[in-house]
Order: structure tokens, then sequence, then C-alpha cells
């Protein structure tokens, strides 16, 4: 197992270095630059020797292997360097909002979970009957139905119904947890749902799948209960996809919450990514990219592990 | 002579007049102390620099802190008062400006305010050091000397009269800094906040709010009359929402027409609307120096080819845009009158006899066919319809149009380089004044937002002319000439002016529409009612 686990670290190394030099690339082939952004968007005239000035302050006239130079050595002790946009650091920036993100995306799963598991599970065992009618109904308008929207709709209803809308800004739950739950329940909620439907739909046809083998009728014909044959053989078995598929879909929420934060008015990582897009902030995208990268890094390795500890056949090869 | 209060140039009497109806009820009130006013920005600053920032996003959150030396008054554009000038004189030649400045002002930290505060300022705008960016420094190229006789007199002594110099002493962007901070730092104001203004800075958390609480020591002892303010940064569908929810009272840049509806909708007699004209302006730029556009016929037909009458009628039913006007706002003095509108190219009322010279000019230049693609920004408002609507107009000549939307980074990117073929550029100010606004159609070796690349020697000499001449009849048939030598050349031309719509809540009081998004939105005027 220990191997195993180094074996998996090790591999994150490349992976990283891989995504900062695409990241870091790519972004410099796209025309345009922040300055022009920061100093023109009003109309102004602002003269060419200032914009020129304020590449150089933001050192955008170096040569671009400099540019990495200097912005990797910094990564290796611990500097992701300063926003161009604000000039405060990219760390401090993305820690804002991250305990936000990290909120929703931990709320959303808690609901899918809670709502995935009991409903998939019942939907294989009442396969073709009128419950798992009603739960794949429910599941594919989770699927089909946009998180933004289904948001959307959540804060029309409170603003004609009740003439509220949750509030702008965000407190964490640490300094008042009934303000903090009364902005997020309803984005993870939103989120939630689909979430949940993904989930739902695996976990069904990961156990209808995992009760046609033979192990599993093998229990049954030495006369295991049906309940212990569900939870104790074909749960446990049914259950290494669904974590797939929930480790995944919670990387995607840290960063990928993009038009639900718009919707609800979110200062969380998704929003941070479409301002420091639009800007030009390189910097800043940089940092969030290797965010994103670390956190499906990490998720995909926890996975792996979970997969070891579930499914010893995988540590033994 | 002396002045505390001066009108900038005698015409603005419509957008006064207009302000004051509308003040009429709100100055029947008795203004009340208290509160904390909850308003929505729709973007964020990217620095704390008054002399570096050129957006909404940076007055509407950080002006509050800080004063000007002049400020145009609340509820009466443009007349122009003292803000930390208590009176001034300005010479019979126009040469020299003395300014008396208040006594007793101290900044936030507690040091006090002097004529030397004000030089360091103004030496930082006009001739900024290594490092600093000073956006607005050609308007203060005139200033020769800053003299400061006493701790309480400062005076200005030009090179040469200069008829926007006034408005520019009170322009919302030249925050007076601390000359103590400035010397240990010149980029001191970039990162940190310290003004003599009503409400001094408390929290910036990025990419959420802004929050500023009273400044108890200010020098106006009767205000500011709230106990401190919080800009949420919020745009789009969820700051319509949190206006109708009286989540927050205002935002003060502008709505739609449709949004304005919903809100007021949603607010009943709880909501209030003001809307004027807007100092804004979107017009189309044509690269001149490439073909078709280098050809003037070719330039003059798309001109020809707008309805601008039938065009802002129907388009102020949907966008936040209005009026038709020539090169300076509808409705301000030096503007073109309707009469002397309709005489100028692409201005006459008959369209069908207009489209005809177009498609004839067309014809003669060998551009009967002729497709071009026409930059835009990704804003829906009012971007978007202008947009479509230009191209439909064009169609009608028989000419395509590929729309090419872009965000703004790379739209800014598409017009200032060599690509570019045609494109809807914008200007806004923060007041009407011909050396402002005229700066865009000088020759693009002079004007760094003159996409155009257009080179006009006639244009640069009318433009000088009419900045150095103080007498406004003089001044005015300078600016006529201008505007009908540029039309005619159709570099680049107008479409229709901005109309500026604000909804706010009832609660928030003796706040007043102007033709700027950037003035009258330091608060220390605004209170709120229980």
């Amino acid at each position: 197992m220990l191997a195993y686990t180094i074996r998996r670290i090790l591999l994150m190394v490349p992976t990283l270095l891989g995504v900062a030099i695409l990241v870091f690339l790519m972004l410099r082939l796209m025309p345009g630059d922040i300055v022009e952004t920061m100093l023109r968007e009003g109309g102004g005239n602002v003269p060419a020797h200032v914009i020129e000035q304020e590449r150089v302050r933001l050192g955008l006239d170096k040569p671009i292997h400099i540019q990495f130079i200097s912005w990797f050595g910094g990564i290796l002790q611990g500097d992701f360097g300063a926003s161009m946009w604000t000039g405060k650091p990219v760390l401090h920036e993305i820690g804002s909002r991250l305990e936000l993100s990290l909120q929703i995306a931990l709320m959303a799963t808690f609901l899918a979970v809670l709502i995935a598991l009991p409903l998939g599970t019942l939907a294989a065992i009442f396969k073709n009957t009128i419950v798992d009618h009603v739960i794949r109904v429910i599941s594919i308008a989770g699927l089909a139905i946009p998180s933004f929207w289904l948001g959307m709709v959540i804060i029309l209803l409170l603003l004609t119904f009740y003439g509220w809308i949750p509030p702008l800004t965000f407190t964490s739950f640490f300094e008042d947890p009934w303000r903090n739950l009364s902005q997020l329940i309803w984005p993870a909620m939103a989120v939630g749902y689909r979430y949940s439907a993904v989930a739902t739909r695996m976990a069904r046809s990961s156990i209808l799948e995992v009760m046609q083998e033979d192990y599993i009728r093998t229990a049954r014909a030495k006369g295991v209960y049906e309940r212990l044959v569900v939870a104790r053989h074909g749960m446990r078995n049914a259950l290494l996809p669904v974590i797939t598929v929930i480790g995944l879909e919670f990387a995607f929420l840290i960063g990928g919450l993009v038009v639900t934060e718009q919707v609800f008015n979110l200062n969380g990582i998704g929003r941070l990514f479409v301002q420091a897009t639009t800007r030009g902030d390189y910097t800043m995208i940089q940092g969030l990219v290797l965010l994103v990268a670390v956190t499906f890094i990490m998720v995909n390795f926890l996975i792996d592990m979970l997969y070891a500890a579930l499914d010893p056949r995988i540590r033994y090869k | 002579m002396i002045r505390s209060r001066f009108a900038v140039g005698a015409g603005f009497v419509g957008a006064a007049l207009l302000t004051t109806a509308l003040a009429a009820p709100a100055l029947a009130e008795e203004p009340r102390h208290g509160g904390i006013l909850n308003f929505a920005v729709g973007a964020e600053p990217p620095n704390y620099d008054c002399h570096a920032n050129t957006s909404f996003a940076f007055t509407h959150p950080v002006r509050p802190h800080y004063n000007t030396l002049l400020r145009f008054v609340p509820d009466n554009y443009p007349e122009v008062e003292g803000d930390l000038a208590e009176s001034w004189e300005v010479s019979e030649d126009g040469l020299t400006y003395t300014f008396h400045l208040r006594e007793g002002v101290e900044f936030h930290d507690g040091s006090p305010f002097t004529s030397e505060d004000v030089r360091a300022t103004y030496d930082r705008l006009r001739d900024p050091p290594d490092g600093v960016v000073s956006i607005r420094q050609a308007s203060y190229s005139d200033i020769e000397a800053i003299e400061t006789p006493d701790d309480h007199t400062v005076i200005f002594k030009l090179s040469g009269p200069n008829a926007a110099m006034l408005a520019n002493f009170a322009s919302p962007w030249d925050c007076i800094y601390s000359a103590e901070k400035l010397a240990e730092d010149p980029n001191f104001p970039r990162q940190n906040i310290l003004g003599t203004g009503p409400f001094v800075f408390e929290e910036h958390a990025a990419g959420s709010h802004w929050i500023g609480k009273r400044n108890e020591n200010y020098w106006d002892p009767e205000r500011p009359y709230l106990d401190g303010y919080r800009a949420v940064f919020i745009s789009g569908a969820p700051m319509v929402n949190a206006l109708s929810a009286g989540e927050v009272l205002a935002e003060f840049r502008g709505h739609s027409p449709a949004d304005a509806d919903r809100i007021m909708q949603q607010l009943g007699d709880d909501g209030v609307r003001q809307e004027g004209p807007w100092a804004c302006l979107l017009s189309v730029a044509l690269n001149v120096e490439k073909p078709p556009f280098d050809d003037v016929r070719v330039r003059q037909a798309l001109s020809l080819a707008i309805d601008r009458w039938g065009g802002a009628e129907a388009l102020s039913r949907i966008a936040l845009v209005r009026d038709v006007g020539g090169i300076l706002r509808p409705g301000y003095d030096y503007a073109a009158s309707n009469e002397e509108l309709e005489s100028l190219p692409g201005f006459g009322r008959d369209v069908e006899a207009n489209r005809a010279e177009a498609r004839r000019l067309l014809e003669e230049a060998g551009y009967s066919d002729l497709s071009f693609t026409f930059t835009n920004r990704n804003v829906p408002m009012p971007y978007t319809p202008v947009g479509v609507f230009l191209i439909d107009q064009w169609r009608q000549i028989g000419v395509t149009v590929e729309h090419e939307q872009l965000e703004t980074r790379l739209y800014t990117d598409k017009l200032l380089g060599d690509e570019l073929e045609a494109g809807l550029d914008y200007a806004c100010d923060f007041m009407d004044e011909p050396s402002i606004q005229l700066i865009k159609y000088i020759s693009a070796d002079k004007s760094a937002i003159n996409y155009t690349g257009s080179i006009d020697e006639t244009l640069d000499r009318l433009y000088e002319e009419q900045s150095r001449e103080l007498d406004v009849e003089k001044r005015k048939e300078l600016i006529r000439k201008f505007e009908k030598h540029l039309l005619t050349q159709a570099y680049q031309f107008p479409t229709i002016w901005w109309h500026r719509i604000i909804v706010h809540h009832d609660k928030l009081k003796n706040w007043h529409i102007t033709p700027s998004h950037y003035l009258n939105v330091d608060l220390a005027d605004v209170w709120l009612a229980e």
C-alpha cells in the first residue's frame, strides 16, 4: 500500500508541471493584455507611454521564458505572485473566496450523497416498478435542468412570493451560521439536485450490474438475507464508480460554478475565474488553474486510495 | 473676479432644470442623520488611485473618501462650487487661478490639509514621477507653475488660456492626496486610501463589497448625513433582483428601460425614477488607413445610410440611448441645435434621399457590393442593440456586415490594432466640455483614443483654437466648423447619445441625476428616510 501511495504521489509532479507550462503559454497566445483593460475601459485618452509604463511595471515587456522562470521560481518557493489587476497576492485573492466555494461544494456533495445513495439503491432493488420509474423521472429531470436555471427560478420565487432574496455578501459559518446558511443553502440546493441526479443514475446502474455478479448469486444460494446481500456484498462493490463520480463532481464544483455564482452573486472561485479571464489577469488565471489542477489531482488521489481500501485487488496489483 | 459658485458654460440650463424639478420633493424634507446606505456597483476597481482610473467602478465606491478642489453642485449641474477651495479668482487674461482653501480640514489620519497637499497632488497629475500613472496628464499640460504663498492659498499659473481649466479643477478624478504621503511614496494612493472626504475607509472585501464610515471630523459639521455606506459589487440580473428586493437602495450608473420598468414595478410606490441625457456616445470608427475606408465616399455612404431620428425613437424603447446629436451632447450649450444638425451629412430627415445618395456614392467609389466586419463590445447594453441597428441600416443600402462582438480586452485590442475594419467606439466623460469630448477626433498621432488612424490638420487646428477661445460665441463657431468638417470627412461619426435612467428606493433622499455617472457620488449630501 505504501509503494502504491508513493507511486501515485510522484505521478502528480509531472502532471502539475505540464499544467503550469500549458496554461502559461496558452495565455500568452491570446491577443490583448490587462493594461488596456485597466486603463482604457472607461474610454479615457490614455497616452501610449502610460500604457507602456504599466506593461513594464507588470513585467509584461520581458521575454516569455524570463516571465515563466520568474513565475515558476516563485511557485517553487510558495509565492504565486500578485494579481495584475489588484496588485494583491494571488493566494490572498483565492484564499478570500475559497471558503465560500468549498462550503458550497461540501453542502452540495452532502445533499447529493444524502439523496443519491438511497434513491439509487431503491431504484435498483425495485427495478422496473413504479418506485424505479418515479426515481428515474426525478433524476432525469435533475440532469436536464441546468443548475443556474434552477437557481434563477429559486431566486425569482423568493423575490415574488416573499419579497426577499438571499444575503448579497458572504458571512463565514463560524461568524454567523444562520446568515451563512440563508445565503448558501439555495445555491447548494440548485447545484446539489443536478449532482444527486448524476450520482443516483450511477448508483442505480452500478448496483444493478453488481447484483448480477456470481458472488451475489452465491450469497443468495447460501441463503443470506436479501438485505444483507445488498448492503454487505452489493453496495460495497457498487460504490466504486459512485465514489468516482462524486469525487470528480466535487472537484468540478470548486472552480466550475461560474454561472450559478453569478446568479446568486456569490464571490467564489468560479466568478474570480471569469473576472480574471475577462481582464487578462495572467498571474491570477495561472494560480486558479493550478488550484483546480491540484484539486482534481488530490481528489483523484483520494479516490485511488479509497479504491484500494475498498478493493484489495487494486493495491495488490 | 471672486467666485464661490460658477456655471461652467451657460447652456446646461436644460439639465439643471430637469434635475431641479426632480429634486423638488426631496428638498422639501428635512435631512436626517444616520443609517447605512447599501448600493450596487456593477464592477470593481483595479486599484485605489483616483489619478489612474477611468471607470465608474472606481468613482462609486472610492470617491466618498476624497474631496477635490472644486466640485459640481449636486443638485444643479453644471454649476461648480468650492469643495476644498472656499473661493477662487481667475485673472482677466485667464492665466492665473487663485484658490483660497478651507481652514481646519484634516486628512483621515488627523494630519492637517494645506496648500502643499494641493500642489503635490497637481504636480503628480501634470508631471507624474516614474511608475505613477496619471491618465489625465494632458488636461493639465497648460499649468506652468503652482505657487503656495501660504498654507491656505494656492495659485496656478497657466502658459496659455484654457477654456476647460475650471471644469478640470472640478474633475471627480482629481482627489487631493496628502503631500507627506506622496513624498514618502508617490504610489501610496494605489493601495491606500487617505483623503479628507466625508467617509473614512473601513473595508474592501475583494469581489464582494466596499465599506466606508462617517468621517466624524469632516470639515462640514452637518455632513455627511449617513453613518456609512456599503457598496456591493453586483451586476446584471442579480443587481436588478437586489434592487427589487430592497437589499440595495440604488445603483448609480444606469438601467436599461426594461430593467428600470421591472424594478419600478416591484418597488411600486417605494421606487423613484430619475432620468436625463447622458454624456456618453457610441460612434462608428472606420479604419481610414486601409481600403475601402480610405475613400471618403464610402465613409460618407455609411453615415448617410443611418436613420438616426427614426432609430433613436425605436431604440429608446429597448436600450439606454435616446437623443440624436452631433459630437457634443444634445442640449449642451455648445452642441448643435436640431436645425444645425439636419444640415450636416447623415443627419437629414429625408432618409430615402440620404440612402439614394449613399448608394450612388458607393457605386461611384466602386463598392456596390461592400462587405466588412464590424467590431463591437460584448456588453449587452447598449452596444448590442445599437450594433444590430447599424448593421440593419447598412443592409438597406446593400452593404453586408458581419457583427463581431468581443469581450472588452479583445475589443480594445482590435480597435487599437491594424486589423480593424470598422468598430463601434464609445466615449463617456465626467462633464460636457468640448476640449475633453473633441480630443477623440483630432489626428491619431495626437489622440490615443482616435482609433481610425486619421490625420487631419484642419481638425487639429480648430481643436487648438477652440480650446484657447474664452469667448463663448466665438468658441461655438469654431466647434461648428470642427463638427462640419469631421462629419463631412466621416472618419468617425456619431450614432445615438445615451440616456441615463436611475431607479432608486424612495428611502434614499437628495440624490440627483446628472449627465455623467462619474459625478455626484461622494454621498456627502444624501440621507436616508426612516
